[in-house]
């Protein structure tokens, strides 16, 4: 300890100097490269959230922009500044909004929770795999994103269609002789967000899955645990971080999601990102459009704290 | 099993430490296991008895790791068959045998405490809970970790992660305990005390262990018997002492421990007694085997069976110049380049200090070299 202490006393040694002004250049970098994407977050996001904050709390005008302005000189020597909540009262007060809230939310979490239960074995099955075979399986799980999502989605409608290729094979085949209804349901609505959102829950599920040590499930059958009782016993458990990263990858945008609500489920599924739409372009009710946006944000924000405790509990473990 | 000679400890770790030479607990008939072109095990043949602590030995490659995950049942043999007390393994699945292995990265389950680890394997075996606890706490008791039971495995140094590895294992009290290299990854100090502990719980359990390591000091300290392999092959087995007295096989003569190799030629094979010719002269070994006169073969001599002193006139030895030392401290190690410019290896004990400069044997000094002609090694190629 003593002639460590000896060295970092300041002396005439040049290499002392050279070192120390090394360390201050470092840490200046540093500052640097925390700071750039901190004043791009500031800038893209937090700036366009207060907009729209502060758009949440006027009245609807017929102006344009159509709301009030919040703060205004009256006979240019009294500020006044005008909070108005009546849009979240009216967003509370009106039953529309709650149960498309709730609707979207249930969509959602049956959505996570159908992409998990396919998502966990197809990315167990790519761990498990041949190297070969497993970057040919990861290059197919990132291969729809090299189509526009909004193709894919059309290309669904096609398929779900009454006159589409899914009711004209079932035609066909005899097992139904007027087409199903599957477009503009809840069903296509599911088909359409577990579609989209699956690689992003395969991937994160994939990423710690290939961390696993495989020793470890020798280790539970030595002991004397079959194949079942071990992935139940240790492969899941320890594969919960994995899996609540890519829940939450595709609940949050599932829940806020507008595209697929509305072209394939038309006007019989109400989710919230298609109500915000309407509120925004149809009725150009701005202010109300915000709330909306407002309390859509609360309500994702909440998983997504609890999901940052469960990390930092997780990494105090460690 | 009979437990003759029980000794302390828990009643349910008792256990007999007598080999039954009878039947063996474990035997391997012929056992191959071929990776695609590549064969890791080639038809090995081995019986281990009760109460044995014997360890496969061999460098990286040699199948010795591959034949313990035959034993565990992590891999099926390609050809041949095991069995253990007799019951053949062939169709059984890890999770029935009677085996439990410690895995060299100890593979302890990260999300549990020392206690649910340890706890594992008894709840599959469907015990009750008071009597999972009293077992965890024994085992816990004997690897030296009761106040450790809380923690979780990445809050345990390297050496306790090991014990509660091999307590995991152990605390299922199985009919043969599979180690595989259960030293590597502790520090020097720290493998040698634990070498000794591991001895010592085997005796107070009575366990069959099977070991796998490539250090084969660790495997002359700990086994009773050791096989040395090489390339999916058994070169030799027996005791610590046979394999080190009497190897049969140059490649184990060099592998434990050093030894000088020379060249030799067989000059007669009269009624059992073999006399070879080497650069350092004649050696003469009692041999039943039938070597041909003519054929070629190795002598080895152990350093350290070979004494070293300064040359006199009288010496009628062989005489060398020192070209290399390496001091020890308690042994030095000498290179001795004779006339013809081989090396040959020595090592002495430095039994006495040396009274001042002149009386340490230094660089070029000429010496003299001798060894008693039963130590020699007859080695077949």
């Amino acid at each position: 300890m003593s002639s460590v202490k000896k060295e970092k006393k300041p002396s005439t040694d040049l290499r002392y100097y050279i070192s120390l002004s090394a360390d201050k250049l470092q840490s200046k970098w540093k500052t640097i490269v925390i700071f750039i994407p901190f004043a791009w977050l500031l800038l893209f996001f937090l700036t366009p959230f207060f907009i729209v904050a502060k758009i949440s709390l006027a009245e609807l005008v017929i102006t344009s922009p159509p709301f009030s302005k919040m703060i205004e000189w009256v006979d240019g020597s009294v500020i006044t500044i005008r909070l108005v909540f009546d849009n979240f009262i009216y967003i509370f007060d009106d039953p529309l909004y709650a149960r498309t809230y709730l609707n979207s939310v249930k969509i959602a979490l049956v959505s996570t929770f159908l992409a998990l239960l396919i998502g966990y074995p197809i990315a167990y099955a790519i761990v498990r795999s041949k190297p070969v075979t497993k970057q040919l399986l990861l290059f197919a799980i990132i291969l729809p994103f090299w189509t526009s999502f909004l193709l894919r989605v059309y290309a669904w409608m096609g398929l779900l269609a009454d006159q589409g290729t899914i009711n004209n094979i079932l035609i066909y085949l005899g097992i139904t002789e007027t087409p199903i209804r599957l477009l503009y349901t809840e069903f296509a609505v599911y088909i359409g967000i577990v579609y989209t959102y699956l690689p992003f829950m395969i991937l994160p599920l994939y990423a710690n899955m290939e961390k696993l040590d495989s020793s470890l499930n020798e280790a539970a059958a030595d002991l004397g645990s079959g194949p079942i009782n071990t992935f139940f016993k240790i492969t899941l458990p320890l594969s919960m971080p994995g899996i609540i990263a890519g829940s939450l990858l595709v609940f949050i945008p599932a829940t806020g999601e507008y595209v697929i609500p509305d072209l394939l489920g038309g006007g019989n599924v109400q989710m919230i990102g298609r109500q915000l739409y309407n509120e925004f372009a149809r009725n150009i009710d701005w202010p109300v459009a915000s709330a909306v946006a407002i309390v859509l944000l609360l309500l994702l924000v909440l998983p997504m704290a609890i999901y940052q405790h469960y990390q930092a509990k997780a990494a105090e473990v460690k | 099993m009979v437990n003759s000679k029980a000794t302390s400890g828990s009643a349910a770790l008792t256990g007999s430490n007598e080999f039954s030479r009878d039947r063996p607990l474990l035997e391997i008939k012929g056992v191959s296991k071929k990776f695609g072109d590549f064969t890791a095990v080639n038809n090995v043949d081995l019986d281990i008895y009760q109460g044995e602590l014997f360890c496969l030995l061999g460098g990286s490659g040699c199948g010795k790791t591959t034949l313990l995950r035959m034993l565990a049942g992590f891999e099926n043999p390609s050809s041949g068959q095991i069995l253990i007390d007799g019951q053949d393994m062939s169709e059984v699945p890890p999770y029935k045998r009677p085996t439990n292995m410690m895995f060299q990265n100890y593979a302890l389950f990260p999300h549990m405490t020392v206690e649910k680890n340890i706890a594992f394997g008894l709840e599959q075996d469907g015990l009750a809970k008071t009597e999972i606890s009293e077992k965890v706490d024994n085992i816990l008791k004997l690897v030296e970790l009761q106040d450790y039971k809380k923690r979780r495995p990445q809050q345990l140094s390297g050496g306790q992660r090991q014990r509660v590895a091999l307590a995991r294992a152990l605390v299922k009290e199985p009919k043969l305990l599979l180690l595989d290299e259960p030293l590597a990854a502790l520090d020097k100090k720290l493998r040698e005390q634990t070498q000794f502990e591991l001895m010592n719980i085997q005796d107070k359990v009575g366990v069959t262990f099977v070991v796998v390591t490539h250090d084969q000091e660790e495997a002359m300290t700990l086994s009773t018997r050791i096989a040395v392999m090489d390339k999916g092959r058994f070169i030799q087995t027996g005791t610590p002492t046979e394999i080190y007295e009497y190897p049969n096989d140059r490649f184990v003569a060099d592998f434990i421990g050093s030894a000088n190799i020379l060249d030799g030629e067989v000059v007669s094979n009269i009624e059992g007694k073999v006399e070879v010719t080497t650069y350092l002269g004649k050696f003469s070994f009692k041999n039943t085997s039938n070597i041909a006169k003519g054929s070629t073969l190795y002598v080895g001599l152990r350093p350290e069976k070979i004494s070293i002193s300064r040359a006199t006139s009288k010496s009628k030895n062989i005489i060398g110049y020192i070209d290399d030392i390496g001091y020890f401290g308690n042994t030095s190690r000498y290179k001795v380049r004779l006339d013809n410019d081989q090396i040959i290896d020595v090592t002495a004990q430095n039994q006495k200090r040396p009274k001042d400069e002149k009386d340490r044997l230094t660089y070029e000094d000429k010496v003299n070299l001798s060894w008693d002609n039963s130590s020699a090694m007859l080695l077949l190629k």
